[in-house]
C-alpha cells in the first residue's frame, strides 16, 4: 500500500543513521582491537596481540569473572525485590498508577547523586554505621561496608531494581484477571494460582528484567569507581582506564568487543527463551 | 482498557507481609533520595550522621556558582538538540519497523535497539573512535551527537509502541476520502501520535540530562552537569552537590506530574460516555 | 422518508451519479482479478460489473475473500492478475486517494481528534474543495443521516449506531461514484441493526449512488441488495436477484448458505426422481442428481389420505414421522423422518403435531442444483 517514495523517506534516515554511528563505530573498535599500541600512539599492525593478553593474563580474565559475579547477584536480588513490587503493584493495589510513577521518579534523580548518597550511608560515620552502633549490634563502625564488592552490589541494586521491575510489571498487567478467577474458581489457593498460572506467564518480563538488570550493572563503571575500592574494581573501570591514564586503545577496544559479543550473544540466547516461555 | 475486578479477599497471612514487603522495596528505593535532601541542609561540609546545624547556606552557595550554571545550560542545550535528534530519526525508524517490509528487517531492529542495553561505555567508546577517525575536535556537539545515537532507540521504542496501538483503518480512511501520503501522515497519524512523541520526548530529555556513561568519553572543554558534579566530587563531597541535585529531583518530579496530568486528561477526553 | 433539508443533496448525488457514465454500461468492471497472500489464493479469477445506482452485495463466509474484494476496490490492496475498471477508465492503478471511490470502514475509522463536523468536512478540505461551500455540504451530509445536532460532538461521545451514521455521511459527502461498505452493520445489535438496514437502502434509493456492499449476514443481504453476489473460498458461486438466487440456487452451497434447505441426492430414472421412500416427476436427464426443497414448500397434506405414497398431478406426497417441531412465532420448523430419511417442514403455527401425518410439495420446488464431487 506505501509507495516507494514513502518507503524511502521512511527507511531511509535511519538505515543511514545505524551505518554511520552505530556500523561504522562498532567496525572501528573491530580494527582498533586488533592494533597495538607504541610510543604513544597507536600502531595500526594486524595482529591478535591484544586477544592473548586478554586470556594469558590472569588479571583480566578474574576481574571479568568478579564482574559477572556481582552483575549476577544484583540481578538476583533485583529480581527478588522487583518481582513481589510489581506483583502487590499489579494485582493487590488500589492506588497502581500513582504507586507506578512513584517507582519511577527515582530513576529522575542523577545516578551519580544516588551512589554517592551511598557513600553517605555506608560511610564509617554515615547513617547505617551510626544505627548499627545505636543498637548496639556492633561497637565500632564497620569499615568493611564501604570500598568493597558489597557497597557495590548494594548500589547497584538499588540502581537496577527499578529496571527490572519496569518489564515484569508490564508483563503480571498483562495477563487477564479472569484466568485469576478461572483458578480460583477451579479450586486452586492464591499460593497455587500464582506458581501455577501468574509466574509462568510473568516469566518474559522476568527474564526481560533480569537481562537488563545483568547486562547493565555488567558494564558500569561509575558505581565501582565511587565505592568499590581495589577489591571492587569491575571490567569496564579497566577499560576507562585504557582509554584514560594507561593509554592503550588497542586493549581497551578488544575488551570492550568482548563485551559487544557477549552481550549480543547473551541477548539471543535470551530472545529464543522469550519465544519458548511466552504464550501468545 | 482494563477491566478492574475487584475480587473480596479474606485477610489471609499472605496478603499483609506483601504490602509490608512492597513498602520496606519502596523504603529502599527512597533511602538516598531522603538521605540526599536532608544533608542539603547540612551545616557542616562533611558527611556524619545525624546532620546538624541545618541550613540552606548550600543553595546560596549554588546560586552563585557560575560553573555550575553553565553546565546547566549545557546540560539543557545538550538535551533539547537530542530530543529533536532522537525524534527526527525515531519516528521513521518507528514507521519503517511497523509498516515496511524489508530484507534484514530483524537484523535492522536489533541494531535500533542495541543502545538501550548496551553498556554506555561501549556506545561511547566507539564514537570517540569515530570522531578521532573523522578529525573532529570533543566538544557539546560530540556530545549531543552521542546522546543522540544512544536515546534514537528510546524514542523507536516509544513512537513504535504508540504506533502499534494506532487504528490502521484511520489511515486508510483518509486515504480513502482523498489525502495523500503526506497529508495523511501530517492530519491523522502525528495527532494520534502525539501523547507517544510528548511521552518519548520527556524520557529522551530526562535520559539525556543525567547521561554520564557515553558523555565521559566525548566531553571536550565544556561540561554537562553530570560531568561538573563528577569533576566536584573528585575533589570532595560538598552539600552543595546535594542542592543541586535536590533541585534536579524535584524539578524531575514536576515534570513527571505534569505528565502524568496531561496523559490522564488524554484519556478522560477519549473515553467520554458514548 | 428524508427531510425538505436534505432532497438537494440527494438530487445533486444523483444527477453526478446519473450523468458520469452511459447507463447501459456497467459502472465497475472487475475483470478475472486473483489476489494472494503469500503462496495462498484469497480471490481466483473474479470477474463482477456493478451498475450504475444497483445496491449489490458481496455475500461470504469469513474467508471467502469479500473483504479483499473491497479493499481491492478501495484501492488498499493491488491485484496480482486482472484489471479493474470504473467508468470506462482504469481504477486499479490508482491510488485511493484519486479514486472516486469511498469506504465505510466495519469499525467506522473516525477521527478520533476531529470533532463529527471535521470528520465529515475532511475528504473535502484535503481535496481543497471550494472553502465557501464546505459548511453547506457537511451540514446538508449530516442532515441526510439525521445527526445535525452532533456536529460538534467528538466521536468517542457517540454510540455505535450513531458513529456509523457519521461514518456514511463522511463518505457520502464527497459526492462518489461508488460507496464500499465493509460489514457497517456487524457491531450493532439485532434491533438497531433491522432499523438502520432499512434507512441505508432507503438512503441508498435517495442518492442514487451504486453501493458494494459486504456481509457475512444472508438475511441482511436478501433484504437489502438488487444482487447478490455469493463468495466462497475466493470463487463466485452466484450472482443473481436475491429472489432468484433464493429459488433457484445454481449449487447445494448456494442453496445451503442462503436460507434454510433439505438437500436430496436422488436418482432420476425415465422422468421420475426418486430419494428413500420420496419420488417426484422431474425433467432433467437420468442419473443422480441432487435437488434442493426449501422447508416451506412442504405442507400437510390437504386431505389425509392413508397408504402409500402416492401422486397426484406434479405434488409429491409422502408420511412421515414428526420427530421435533420447534415454535417459531407465526411458522413452526418441524424435524420429519420419512423411513428414514431426515426432512424439515415449516409449516403455519398450529398445536401438537405428534405422530405421524402426510406432507406433500410442488414438484417444481425441487429445484436441481450442482454439487462437488457428483458426477454430474
Amino acid at each position: 500500500m506505501y509507495s516507494r517514495a514513502y518507503k524511502a523517506a521512511v527507511g531511509i534516515p535511519p538505515l543511514a543513521w545505524v551505518a554511520g554511528f552505530l556500523l561504522l563505530p562498532y567496525a572501528l573498535l573491530f580494527a582498533y582491537s586488533f592494533w597495538q599500541v607504541g610510543a604513544q600512539q597507536v600502531i595500526h599492525r594486524w595482529n591478535l596481540g591484544n586477544y592473548r593478553e586478554l586470556f594469558d593474563n590472569p588479571m583480566y580474565l578474574e576481574v571479568l569473572f568478579r564482574s559477572m559475579k556481582i552483575a549476577g547477584a544484583v540481578t538476583a536480588f533485583a529480581l527478588l525485590l522487583g518481582y513481589p513490587l510489581a506483583y502487590y503493584l499489579s494485582f493487590r493495589s488500589r492506588r497502581k498508577e500513582l504507586l507506578y510513577q512513584l517507582v519511577i521518579v527515582p530513576l529522575w534523580v542523577s545516578y551519580l547523586v544516588r551512589a554517592y548518597s551511598w557513600k553517605t550511608i555506608l560511610g564509617s560515620d554515615g547513617v547505617l554505621n551510626t544505627l548499627l552502633q545505636y543498637v548496639h549490634v556492633v561497637r565500632h563502625p564497620v569499615e568493611s561496608l564501604l570500598y568493597s564488592p558489597f557497597a557495590v552490589v548494594l548500589t547497584l541494586t538499588h540502581i537496577y531494581t527499578p529496571f527490572a521491575f519496569l518489564p515484569i510489571y508490564a508483563s503480571l498487567e498483562h495477563i487477564p484477571r479472569r484466568l485469576v478467577e478461572a483458578s480460583e474458581d477451579l479450586g486452586a489457593t492464591p499460593a497455587r494460582t500464582f506458581l501455577r498460572v501468574i509466574l509462568p506467564l510473568s516469566l518474559p518480563g522476568v527474564l526481560a528484567g533480569a537481562t537488563f538488570a545483568f547486562v547493565l550493572s555488567l558494564g558500569d563503571f561509575l558505581a565501582p569507581l565511587l565505592l568499590g575500592g581495589p577489591s571492587g574494581i569491575m571490567i569496564s573501570n579497566v577499560v576507562v582506564s585504557l582509554f584514560g591514564a594507561a593509554y592503550n586503545w588497542p586493549l581497551g577496544a578488544a575488551i570492550s568487543l568482548s563485551m559487544l559479543v557477549l552481550v549480543v550473544v547473551l541477548l539471543s540466547i535470551v530472545q529464543r527463551a522469550e519465544r519458548k516461555l511466552s504464550f501468545g | 482498557m482494563t477491566v478492574r475486578l475487584r475480587t473480596e479477599r479474606p485477610n489471609d497471612s499472605q496478603s499483609r507481609w506483601l504490602p509490608t514487603y512492597a513498602a520496606a522495596v519502596f523504603a529502599f528505593l527512597y533511602l538516598p533520595i531522603v538521605v540526599l535532601i536532608v544533608y542539603s541542609f547540612n551545616g557542616q561540609s562533611v558527611g556524619g550522621f545525624p546532620p546538624r546545624d541545618l541550613t540552606t547556606h548550600w543553595y546560596r552557595v549554588l546560586a552563585s556558582d557560575d560553573a555550575m550554571w553553565d553546565s546547566v545550560v549545557n546540560s539543557l542545550e545538550v538535551a533539547l538538540a537530542a530530543v529533536a535528534l532522537a525524534l527526527a530519526f525515531g519516528l521513521p525508524a518507528a514507521l519503517a519497523l511497523d509498516r515496511v517490509k524489508f530484507p534484514g528487517k530483524q537484523l535492522f531492529r536489533r541494531l535500533v535497539l542495541l543502545p538501550l542495553i548496551l553498556p554506555g561505555i561501549i556506545t561511547g567508546l566507539s564514537l570517540l573512535m569515530l570522531f578521532v577517525a573523522a578529525g573532529m575536535k570533543l566538544s557539546l556537539l560530540t556530545i549531543t551527537l552521542g546522546h543522540g545515537t544512544a536515546l534514537i532507540s528510546v524514542a523507536t521504542t516509544e513512537l513504535f509502541a504508540g504506533l502499534q496501538a494506532l487504528d490502521r483503518a484511520q489511515e486508510e480512511a483518509s486515504l480513502d476520502l482523498g489525502a495523500n501520503y503526506w497529508q495523511t501522515f501530517w492530519r491523522v497519524t502525528l495527532p494520534n501520535l502525539r501523547l507517544s512523541i510528548v511521552g518519548a520526548a520527556l524520557l529522551i530529555f530526562t535520559l539525556s540530562i543525567d547521561e554520564i556513561a557515553v558523555s565521559f568519553f566525548l566531553i571536550g572543554r565544556s561540561n554537562t552537569l553530570p560531568l561538573e558534579i563528577w569533576s566536584r566530587l573528585r575533589r570532595g563531597m560538598t552539600p552543595e552537590i546535594n542542592a543541586v541535585s535536590t533541585l534536579i529531583f524535584g524539578f524531575s518530579l514536576i515534570t513527571i506530574l505534569v505528565w502524568y496530568r496531561l496523559r490522564v486528561r488524554g484519556r478522560v477526553v477519549a473515553e467520554e460516555i458514548a | 422518508m428524508a427531510l425538505p433539508v436534505a432532497q438537494p443533496v440527494a438530487s445533486d448525488l444523483k444527477r453526478s451519479a446519473i450523468s458520469s457514465g452511459a447507463s447501459a454500461s456497467p459502472l465497475l468492471e472487475i475483470r478475472s482479478v486473483t489476489k494472494r497472500f503469500g503462496s495462498t489464493p484469497v480471490l481466483s479469477g473474479i470477474s463482477l460489473d456493478v451498475a450504475e445506482g444497483e445496491f449489490l452485495t458481496i455475500l461470504g463466509a469469513s474467508g471467502s475473500g469479500k473483504t479483499t474484494l473491497l479493499r481491492l476496490v478501495a484501492g488498499f490492496e493491488q491485484p496480482d492478475a486482472g484489471e479493474i475498471h470504473m467508468a470506462g477508465q482504469r481504477l486499479d492503478t490508482l491510488p485511493p486517494y484519486r479514486r472516486r471511490v469511498n469506504t465505510v470502514f466495519q469499525q467506522y475509522a473516525l477521527f478520533p481528534h476531529l470533532s463529527v463536523f471535521e470528520n465529515v468536512a475532511y475528504g473535502l478540505r484535503v481535496q481543497n474543495a471550494a472553502r465557501a461551500e464546505i459548511p453547506g455540504r457537511v451540514t446538508d451530509a449530516l442532515a441526510m443521516v439525521k445527526m445535525s445536532e452532533y456536529a460538534s460532538r467528538a466521536p468517542a461521545q457517540l454510540s455505535g449506531g450513531q458513529q456509523q451514521r457519521v461514518a456514511l455521511a463522511r463518505a457520502l459527502v464527497n459526492r462518489p461514484q461508488l460507496l464500499l461498505l465493509d460489514e457497517p452493520l456487524s457491531a450493532l445489535d439485532a434491533a438497531l441493526r433491522r432499523e438502520m438496514q432499512m434507512e441505508l437502502k432507503s438512503l441508498q434509493r435517495e442518492v442514487g449512488i451504486a453501493f458494494l456492499f459486504v456481509t457475512h449476514d444472508q438475511e441482511e443481504a436478501m433484504a437489502l441488495s438488487d444482487r447478490i453476489a455469493l463468495l466462497r473460498s475466493g470463487h463466485l458461486e452466484q450472482v443473481a436477484t436475491p429472489r432468484e438466487i433464493y429459488q433457484h440456487p445454481a449449487t447445494a452451497y448456494t442453496a445451503q448458505f442462503i436460507g434454510q434447505t433439505n438437500l436430496l441426492r436422488a436418482e432420476v430414472k425415465h422422468g421420475m426422481a426418486r430419494v428413500g421412500v420420496l419420488a417426484w416427476p422431474c425433467a432433467s436427464g437420468d442419473g443422480r442428481a441432487t435437488f434442493s426443497l426449501r422447508p416451506e414448500s412442504i405442507q400437510l397434506a390437504a386431505t389425509a389420505r392413508d397408504g402409500l405414497p402416492a401422486l397426484s398431478g406434479d405434488t409429491a406426497r409422502f408420511t412421515a414421522t414428526v420427530r421435533r417441531q420447534v415454535f417459531g412465532g407465526a411458522t413452526d420448523l418441524l424435524e420429519l423422518d420419512c423411513s428414514g430419511l431426515t426432512l424439515l417442514a415449516r409449516v403455519p403455527s398450529r398445536g401438537n403435531l405428534e405422530g405421524a401425518w402426510e406432507f406433500e410439495f410442488a414438484a417444481a420446488a425441487a429445484v436441481r442444483v450442482k454439487e462437488e464431487g457428483s458426477r454430474e
